[in-house]
């Protein structure tokens, strides 16, 4: 797989004229979505392919109240082994180092889950600006991204604050982020729009734009607490954004997708959209991961069933 | 192709519906005709060829005359049984065969799929439902019509010829009304996709549809011929080119069939700078890249405005690297086979002229199938609206481009077509939309949307896209017929002039022709006598000749105002008219008692004439449109707009109010008329010029002109620029308006019997319905 050929978005001087243009039409952003799963259909080997394709973009998380340690260790030795070996044997990837994109969790438990994925090539990645309401002091917010990076993570998933993008305050929406992506370094800056409080499309369109214009490196639908979290239109409408920023700069931004995606058709249907929407460069972990925590179960299980022809059970692959 | 390999392409691989049940079903082939719900064999059998790959799927017969006449003669047999059961009844049947449709839906899509060439996506998720759509839809229609449309009666037996491009669903929108109105059928569907229609025989079988109401026979335009001049056939429904389009016109021109013709198209799609420019590239998708642009309303003339022409175009050369163009049964593909050797000559020939003359070419970068009929969506852009390509309907994947500056712009590159079936906007801006959508010369307006269709809208185009309306309550019209108003025969008058004519002398007794709200001579410089009920010349009247036609017509062509009032405006207007005719009752009953009448009706006809201005003002903002309930979160209005320029040629009876109970829904409902007075006796309608002249309507509105209608008829029914005639006189004149009509397919009305003019049947609905045009403008809306 193609690691870290991407150029890193640096961002752009925020460009409020284009910000203030930027259109998405709902009803037509909802049928374009309603017909992607019907227009690409992806059978068999073809199939099982891109399942596996899928496991390996998925940022593996667990953001409860209750985790603890060990919780969060077994959750990183399943991203460690995310399938079954024999299953493995039997679609032909023995040899394949199959992991999970990244494992995503809470600061606290950064030092765990460090020390659990030594060795690997496995991101870590830390929510963040705190999660998920965004409405701690701003310092405090900066100050637990450096915190977090001092502790192992290279990849934060920030929250930003919605009020900036119902008072259409664009400079102050940039201005958070792009103190986010100083205080980052070098891990990674994943932006979390809260898209399902963002009311309409048009809102998370401009919310996207500013946050890559203020130099994220992924834009995110959801913290996974929202009552809606990722959906097909809404998706639709954040790449959309990813593209007019490649053609206004030239740099590739990464989409993840978080919450509610726990079937691997949905998972599919996901795939076929970056592909169509924004090419195959998007369907590798540096420019898309799934926010997920019950979408590898239903993968391990589908995957079994085409290399048995039985439908699996949940039992029968460990948990994370 | 291991995993470990499909992990580096990423491809989609092969996803292929099954075929086997649609081959199992195949091996009946050779194929006949249905007749009275039974199989009749056929022969001359020719070979149903899978355009996707050259190969013959199976054999059907070309019917000959005999065949025929045998499925008319079934059709009448059937059809006062069919016509006598109840609403209830007859919805019944259309509800199984509703259901039946969903029963069998897969085998419809694949054996459509083979036989046409779309994608099976397309089949399987727009054409099969959506037929089952239109059958539950007018199985309701059904069951309402008798409440909903009392005094209205089905036609009899209906031919109905049906292209190639949506068979199974073209079908479902000419047999579902034309059944549910109480009509019996007689259908033909194209020789190149006849299949779905024979399975649909099938089903027929299976509802246990009374024998006769439904008959399909095959083959190719020599069977539509004998269709359409079978002499026992009342009603013609065709949907195909604009040219045979015109030869149906001229065929049955004379006959009494009624007509509907849904035709070709050239309709624009329109992209304003405020647009959700990615929304309006997968516009684009579903506009002319939806069954390989084999559609009639396919937005194939792209106008996009100036200050986003480079975004829009580098957005839509990316997506059309996306679109996958191959095996219609995959699954994953977006563009099919076209659907024969000929049509994809005539796809390839009209692009190379498009090149030659000066466009340039985009294609999709995508590899075609060795065999079968495929070829890649095109965009030809910096075209020029003189280019064939621009002008000409390519029916095939291919988009032409143009820029505009200005809203008003955009209205007028749009416009310049002889077409008019359907029109694309996309914009942000309400405000916008909503301005350019009313001033679409077109049947269908898609707003942020495109190639949207529903059974609850009606489809149906204006100028030389035919006309008539499928779907929607405005749809059941073109399967019936309203009461009749036929006078009893002994009323009939000869509407002819008699008497030489006579050059105009000095002295001038003539009465004036009225031309752009001015009096004036004939061109000729000629006049005739009009003769008193004893037979005295009373006076002259001018001579119209095509002079005087040309100049009406342009007068009313420009005398836009009148349609641009507002209902409430024309109706203060009416009213005025109104007014003023009563103040000159006395006036007019002398004229009237020169016609002939007894002094009491000549009273009763001036009060009944201004009664019917009343009416008709009355309807004027009343006779609105409708907003039908399409599934979708839309509004689909259905608008009444004036159809424009309006000839109507006067009948003999009842000279004051039957010309005003013509003109006056055409006036109400904002339309501008050219008015050929009664020939034998005009004065009554030359009289009411100055009536109409002190009553505030704009110069050029009404125009009235007097001479023998067979001078004058030609030149207006063979004027291009003229929208709708309506005739009213004997058999010859209606013959040669609906011939001369052909050539830009304007709208007529024609009647050969002499009408009671007194009748309350003499006024209404009917009257208006024959004076708008249906547009259905779909909004799809939610933020």
């Amino acid at each position: 797989m193609t690691q870290n050929q991407i150029t890193r978005n640096p961002g752009t001087e925020i460009n409020l004229d284009w910000i203030n243009n930027i259109q998405a039409n709902t009803s037509a952003t909802e049928r374009r979505a309603a017909t992607l799963g019907a227009r690409r259909s992806i059978k068999k080997d073809h199939q099982a392919a891109w399942l596996i394709k899928a496991i390996s973009l998925i940022d593996l998380t667990t953001l409860a109240g209750d985790d603890t340690e060990q919780r969060v260790r077994r959750l990183c030795a399943k991203a460690k082994n995310p399938l079954r070996q024999d299953l493995k044997e039997a679609l032909g990837i023995g040899d394949m180092n199959l992991t999970t994109g990244a494992v995503c969790v809470y600061h606290d438990m950064l030092a765990t889950a460090h020390k659990a994925l030594e060795g690997t090539d496995i991101h870590l990645a830390a929510v963040s600006t705190g999660f998920p309401a965004g409405l701690t002091p701003h310092e405090l917010k900066v100050a637990e991204i450096k915190a977090s990076v001092k502790a192992g993570a290279d990849e934060i998933d920030v929250v930003i604050t919605r009020k900036h993008v119902f008072k259409q305050d664009w400079q102050a929406l940039y201005d958070e982020v792009r103190e986010y992506r100083e205080a980052c370094g070098d891990a990674h800056l994943k932006t979390i729009l809260a898209t399902g409080e963002l009311a309409t499309l048009r809102n998370v369109a401009k919310a996207s734009m500013v946050c890559m214009m203020a130099g994220a490196d992924f834009i995110k639908t959801s913290t996974g607490k929202e009552s809606v979290n990722a959906t097909l239109p809404v998706s639709l409408t954040m790449i959309r954004q990813i593209r007019d920023y490649l053609h206004l700069t030239g740099y590739k931004v990464g989409y993840k997708p978080a919450g509610g995606i726990s079937k691997a058709k949905d998972a599919l249907v996901y795939l076929s959209m970056m592909k169509e929407e924004l090419g195959d460069e998007w369907l590798e972990p540096e420019l898309f991961r799934f926010g997920a925590s019950s979408l590898l179960g239903d993968i391990e299980r589908q995957l079994e069933h085409h290399v048995t022809g039985h439908y699996s059970a949940a039992h029968r692959h460990a948990i994370g | 192709m291991n995993i470990k390999e499909i992990l580096k392409t990423m491809d989609y691989g092969t996803a292929p519906e099954s075929q086997t049940a649609a081959n199992e079903w195949l091996k009946q082939s050779p194929f006949g005709h249905f007749i009275n719900n039974k199989w009749v064999k056929g022969d001359n059998h020719f070979d149903s060829i899978n355009p996707a790959t050259g190969k013959k799927l199976a054999q059907i017969s070309q019917a000959d005359n005999v065949v025929v006449n045998k499925a008319v003669k079934a059709a009448e047999q059937a059809a006062p049984k069919w016509q006598a059961l109840s609403g209830h009844e007859r919805a019944k049947y259309l509800y199984a065969l509703a259901r039946l449709i969903q029963k069998n839906s897969r085998i419809l899509s694949v054996l459509e799929t083979l036989d046409n060439g779309k994608p099976i996506r397309e089949s399987r998720d727009i054409d099969i439902p959506l037929a089952a759509r239109h059958f539950y839809h007018h199985a309701g229609w059904a069951q309402l019509l008798d409440s909903e449309l009392p005094d209205h009666k089905a036609l009899g037996v209906v031919g109905q010829v049906i292209p190639w491009n949506f068979p199974m669903l073209m079908m479902a929108w000419k047999i579902a009304p034309a059944i549910a109105t109480g009509n019996t059928v007689v259908l033909k569907p194209a020789e190149q996709t006849s299949l779905t229609a024979l399975y649909f025989a099938e089903l027929c079988q299976q509802a246990n549809l009374p024998e006769g109401v439904v008959n399909i026979v095959t083959g190719d335009g020599r069977v539509g011929e004998a269709i359409v001049n079978h002499k026992d056939i009342q009603k013609i429904a065709f949907t195909g080119s604009t040219a045979v389009g015109r030869k149906i016109r001229e065929a049955t021109a004379g006959s009494g069939k009624k007509l509907s013709l849904e035709l070709g198209g050239k309709s624009a799609f329109i992209v304003c700078e405020d647009a959700d420019l990615d929304a309006a590239v997968e516009g684009v998708v579903d506009a002319i890249w939806f069954n390989q642009g084999e559609v009639c309303c396919a937005g194939s003339r792209l106008l996009i405005q100036e200050s986003v022409a480079e975004r829009f175009e580098q957005k839509l050369q990316e997506r059309m690297t996306k679109l996958r163009i191959g095996d219609p049964l995959d699954k994953s593909t977006d563009v099919g086979a076209i659907v024969n050797k000929e049509q994809h000559q005539k796809i390839t020939e009209m692009v190379n002229t498009g090149v030659k003359q000066g466009a340039r070419i985009l294609q999709a970068p995508c590899e075609l199938p060795k065999a079968g009929y495929f070829y890649p969506p095109t965009l030809l852009a910096d075209v020029a609206p003189g280019d064939l390509v621009v002008q000409e309907e390519i029916f095939g994947p291919v988009l032409v481009g143009m820029t505009y500056r200005t809203p008003a712009e955009a209205v007028d590159l749009a416009n310049n077509s002889r077409y008019g079936l359907a029109a694309t906007i996309w914009s942000e801006n309400i405000n916008l939309a909503l301005h350019l959508a009313p001033q679409m010369q077109a049947g269908v307006v898609w707003i942020n949307c495109a190639n949207q269709f529903d059974a609850a809208a009606g489809f149906g185009g204006v100028k030389e896209s035919g006309f008539g309306r499928e779907g929607g309550f405005e749809g059941l019209f073109e399967y019936l017929k309203p009461s009749d108003f036929s006078a009893k025969k002994s009323a009939q008058k000869a509407n002819k002039a008699s008497g030489e004519s006579i050059a105009t002398d000095a002295m001038d007794r003539t009465a004036k022709m009225y031309i752009g709200g001015k009096q004036v001579r004939p061109d000729g410089g000629y006049s005739y006598p009009v003769l008193n009920a004893k037979g005295t010349t009373i006076t002259q009247a001018g001579l119209g000749n095509r002079k005087d036609v040309r100049n009406a017509v342009e007068a009313a062509a420009n005398a836009k105002q009148w349609s641009k009032m507002t209902a409430y405006q024309r109706q203060q207007v009416m009213y005025f008219i109104a007014e003023n005719l009563s103040l000159r009752t006395d006036e007019f009953i002398d004229r009237l008692k020169d016609f002939g009448h007894s002094p009491g009706a000549a009273k009763k006809e001036v009060e009944q004439s201004i009664e019917r201005l009343n009416y008709y003002a009355a309807w004027c903002d009343k006779f609105d449109g409708r907003v039908h309930a399409v599934p979708m979160r839309a509004v689909a209005m259905a608008m009444h707009e004036p159809i424009g320029v309006i000839g109507i040629a006067c009948p003999a009876e009842n000279p004051l109010l039957s010309f005003v109970s013509l003109m006056a829904p055409a006036l109400a409902m904002g339309n501008r008329v050219v008015m050929l007075a009664d020939e034998a006796f005009p004065l009554p309608a030359l009289d009411l010029y100055q009536v109409i002249n002190t009553s505030d309507v704009p110069a050029g509105t009404v125009n009235i002109l007097s001479g023998r209608h067979e001078d004058m008829l030609k030149t207006l029914a063979g004027h291009l620029n003229l929208d709708a005639l309506w005739y009213f006189g004997d058999q010859a004149g209606a013959t040669l308006v609906e011939q001369e009509s052909a050539l830009n397919l304007k709208r007529t009305w024609t009647h050969t019997e002499a009408k009671d003019w007194t009748s309350v049947k003499a006024r209404g609905k009917t009257f208006l319905r024959h004076s708008v045009e249906v547009k259905n403008i779909w909004t799809p809306y939610g933020e």
